[in-house]
């Protein structure tokens, strides 16, 4: 018996998620995660971006206990179960940052901006946090 | 695909606009809104960034932000529309999509 | 807010019965939350409560139903990763009801 997500659900949209801030200095990270955690119960073309200090949430070893915060960068590695696989992440931001890719917690794929705004040129919907 | 940016920090306080310039396409309309109206002022020491690239985008200032900030619309960078509402509403419709540099 | 009386310890709750502290959990709170909801806990019962914790021991969330559904099926074999099995043990949902028992936050986007 086929489950109930795996119907035809009608017309997919190419939804793009741009993160642009570092993680609990501000709600943003978080509030962007729990958006696209809710969206992939909707069987949309999600994709997510890394820019600027964006790229920090993606940052391996985030240990929160002497801020007082719950660490959320492990859920980032629960994406792929959620079928969300569209990890894109600026290579300028990372190398303005003195990251590379090694220094992140998930696979992800690492473009330019230029490359990064052709796929967000294509986008039905873009979310901006 | 044409893309609207809208940015709503000033460039004096945050990266937002040189951020929404260095990914933005060419052919992209860019909104300042809020705070970031302060860098459509001409003579700023930002407004060299928004007069070298009038040739890729075409730029726009949100004019109650102007009012509310006492920026008289005679003191924006030549080139840069000055928009109301009615004229952010129809940017958002007549673009494809919106990514806001917050 | 409410209380769970475990054993003599009183132990909060939120307004739904979920746990509101995940670290105070221990086994027997799972058995008079399910008591509560007429429900016996089996073994069946007992191997998706403890791979809920070991989810969020690992992700730090609680997975949605179609993400679990297809993780069961993933560890534990096909014939338990479908709703209907999981439906079956946890009749309000396997998500929403599973998670409350092992202690879990209600699952994000689970309304």
């Amino acid at each position: 018996m086929a489950e109930p997500w795996e119907e035809d659900e009608g017309p997919v949209k190419k939804f793009m998620f741009v993160n642009r801030k570092a993680p609990y200095g501000t709600i943003y990270a978080l509030e962007s995660l729990e958006v696209v955690l809710i969206s992939a119960a909707f069987d949309q073309d999600v994709s997510l971006v890394f820019v600027d200090d964006g790229v920090y949430q993606l940052k391996k070893g985030q240990t929160t206990d002497g801020i007082g915060m719950k660490n959320f960068s492990p859920t980032y590695r629960a994406l792929e179960g959620y079928d969300i696989e569209k990890l894109y992440v600026s290579k300028e931001s990372l190398e303005e940052r003195g990251l590379s890719e090694d220094d992140l917690l998930v696979d992800v794929q690492v473009m330019s901006k230029s490359e990064i705004a052709d796929l967000m040129d294509d986008q039905d919907v873009v979310l901006s946090f | 695909m044409t893309m609207l940016h809208t940015v709503n920090k000033s460039p004096f306080e945050r990266n937002a606009l040189d951020s929404c310039m260095s990914m933005a396409n060419k052919g992209s309309k860019i909104l300042l809104i809020e705070d970031a109206v302060v860098g459509a002022v001409d003579k700023n020491t930002h407004a060299e960034k928004i007069k070298g690239a009038m040739s890729d985008y075409t730029f726009y200032v949100l004019g109650p932000d102007l009012q509310a900030r006492g920026i008289d619309e005679g003191n924006v960078i030549d080139g840069v529309n000055v928009v109301d509402y009615a004229g952010y509403v129809d940017l958002v419709a007549e673009t494809d999509n919106v990514q806001s540099w917050l | 807010m409410g209380t769970i009386t475990v054993d003599g310890k009183d132990y909060e709750v939120d307004e739904e019965g979920y746990l509101v502290n995940l670290n105070e959990w221990v086994p027997a709170m799972a058995e008079i939350m399910a008591k509560d909801e007429d429900c016996t806990l089996t073994d069946a019962h007992w191997e998706v409560i403890n791979f809920l914790r070991e989810y969020y021991d690992e992700y730090q969330i609680a997975p949605a139903v179609r993400v679990l559904t297809k993780a069961i099926g993933k560890k534990l074999g096909a014939d338990k990763g479908n709703s209907k099995y999981l439906y079956e043990l946890f009749p309000y949902g396997p998500a929403k009801q599973a998670c409350k028992y092992a202690g879990l936050p209600k699952p994000t986007g689970c309304v």
